[in-house]
């Protein structure tokens, strides 16, 4: 990452300024992403550990979460490859309209997902043009995810790969080794911790996914139901303390999730200063 | 061959399926097209999403870069809490932002009935939505001005506060000139995500056509009630928003080196 010395410290303007961006800050912070996390965290243990338990527990919250969880980890394993590939191609390939291309490596990010779920409805539902219907089956949860994930791998690798020398690719290739060896023992060990930063922050995207998951799966309880379809329902049948529960767990799992990739960013670049 | 397999991904998974939904939406012409988005629901759910952004996008624009000065100027007890706290919105089911809103700002909710006694309702109204708006959209100016800071560095607008200018000069007339590109960035991504929620919204608005629906839930109910042709209209206008988003982006991108 950038190595860019840090500033040092000044006490003297230290005091001066920055006071009103930190109670901002923390204000802004409280009011609309702490409390109501501390709320959550609260009701869940409402009824005390056992009730949390229970409600984590129920066999169709458990189904809930197993499939969410499997289903993102071969997600982000699928576009953990086919990212690191996309984003080779962008880099070091040359072809016309590849600029087009490029920009629409963010189209998932940039269409909401209620929308990319009808679009995947659209070419491989029940209508499907090309015959192909995976509709209400976990496939078409797996299609969904592939597509609000694409962009996490393709856009960490890619400055990455921009930034790479190629003399070390170079001397490898003219010591004799085969493009394979090449990939394998210099350019990919360079690239890994990108690819791993961006797989964590694709899978902690996959845990939560709602809108494009929410037509083309069906929501089957203990078939295609994912996690946040199931806190949906529990909400809308108003078992608050349930959903309450199985948001925890999530809010866990995405905790967890963005402190490795801190942690995976602190590793990566500990030898930069 | 490679080339192959990457574009092949891509047109499978993205522009095929895009591409046929607005191939749809104008399959039975141009004026079905239209008419399926002028309906009153239709065009008050734009509106709608059109409010909502344009509350919810300028409030984070001025806490990003509040955020971003505070994160990368000042060392404070709780740096690395505020830090991670910023990005827990990227990372959180919407669902369960949804919920967390409703525990507070809902009838049953810590302050919500207090709210309500007094004539304001946050959950299933407007102010619940703009919340919800908010908590998702909340990272990306953050995120795109923290990295500009730490590379400008502070030398600047440490020549300026000695030269005499006061905090809030030296802020209008150093820094954010040198920061501009990075906050109309994340405004861009903002926008986006403002104008494309949908899970959070879903579980505080009560989703009540003509009231509190917006553009994506307007999809949804369209399709739910069988019209598809409805739904992917809307879909199209959805998605010209975000291509034109992309847009904007490549443009910035470019006119930034």
């Amino acid at each position: 990452m950038s190595s860019v010395a840090q500033p040092v410290a000044r006490p003297l303007r230290r005091r001066r300024d920055g006071a009103l961006s930190l109670g901002v800050t923390t204000g802004y912070l409280s009011v609309i992403v702490l409390i109501p996390m501390a709320a959550l965290l609260l009701r869940s243990l409402e009824g005390g550990a056992g009730a949390f338990w229970d409600a984590v527990t129920d066999p169709q919250a458990v189904a809930a979460l197993k499939l969410t969880f499997v289903i993102s980890l071969g997600v982000v394993l699928i576009n953990a490859v086919a990212g690191t590939v996309i984003a080779w191609v962008l880099v070091r390939d040359s072809f016309r309209g590849k600029s087009l291309v490029n920009a629409l490596i963010d189209l998932p990010f940039a269409l909401p997902t209620i929308v990319a779920g009808l679009t995947l409805l659209a070419l491989y539902g029940p209508k499907s043009p090309v015959g192909v219907n995976v509709a209400y089956t976990t496939a078409a949860i797996v299609l969904a995810l592939l597509f609000v994930t694409l962009p996490f791998v393709v856009r960490t690798v890619q400055p990455v790969l921009l930034e790479l020398d190629r003399d070390m690719e170079e001397a490898a290739q003219s010591l004799g080794a085969t493009s394979f060896q090449t990939f394998r023992r210099i350019v990919f060990p360079n690239l890994f911790p990108a690819i791993l930063s961006g797989t964590a922050l694709g899978f902690a995207r996959s845990l939560g996914e709602f809108g494009s998951v929410v037509l083309i799966s069906g929501n089957q309880p203990f078939k295609t139901e994912v996690a946040s379809v199931y806190i949906f329902g529990q909400i809308e049948s108003d078992n608050i303390t349930g959903a309450a529960a199985v948001s925890v767990v999530l809010l866990l799992a995405s905790l967890a999730v963005l402190l490795s990739i801190g942690g995976l960013r602190r590793w990566a670049t500990r030898h930069d200063n | 061959m490679l080339r192959l397999i990457a574009l092949g991904y891509l047109a499978a998974l993205l522009i095929v399926p895009v591409g046929l939904v607005v191939y749809r939406a104008f399959e039975d012409g141009i004026g079905a097209f239209i008419e399926s988005i002028t309906t009153p629901e239709a065009l008050h759910a734009l509106w709608l999403t059109i409010v909502i952004a344009l509350i919810a996008v300028p409030m984070n624009t001025v806490f990003g870069i509040f955020c971003a000065l505070a994160i990368v100027r000042r060392k404070f007890p709780g740096h690395g809490l505020v830090n991670s706290v910023v990005d827990l919105p990227l990372a959180l089911s919407p669902v369960v932002v949804g919920l967390a809103l409703v525990l507070v700002y809902g009838r049953q909710g810590w302050w919500g009935g207090w709210l309500i006694d007094n004539g304001f309702q946050v959950i299933f109204a407007l102010p619940g939505m703009v919340l919800a708006t908010i908590f998702v959209s909340l990272p990306f100016v953050v995120r795109e001005v923290v990295p500009v800071l730490r590379e400008i560095g502070d030398e600047q607008e440490e020549a300026s506060a000695t030269l005499g200018a006061s905090p809030w000069q030296t802020f209008w007339r150093v820094t954010l000139p040198a920061i501009r590109w990075g906050v109309l960035y994340g405004v861009v991504l903002t926008t986006a995500r403002a104008l494309g929620e949908f899970g959070a919204v879903s579980v505080v608005s009560g989703r009540i056509a003509g009231r509190t629906e917006t553009m994506t839930l307007h999809v949804e109910e369209r399709y739910q009630a069988f019209e598809i042709q409805d739904a992917y209209a809307a879909s199209v206008v959805l998605a010209v928003l975000a291509v034109a988003t992309l847009l904007v982006m490549t443009l910035l991108r470019r006119e930034e080196t």
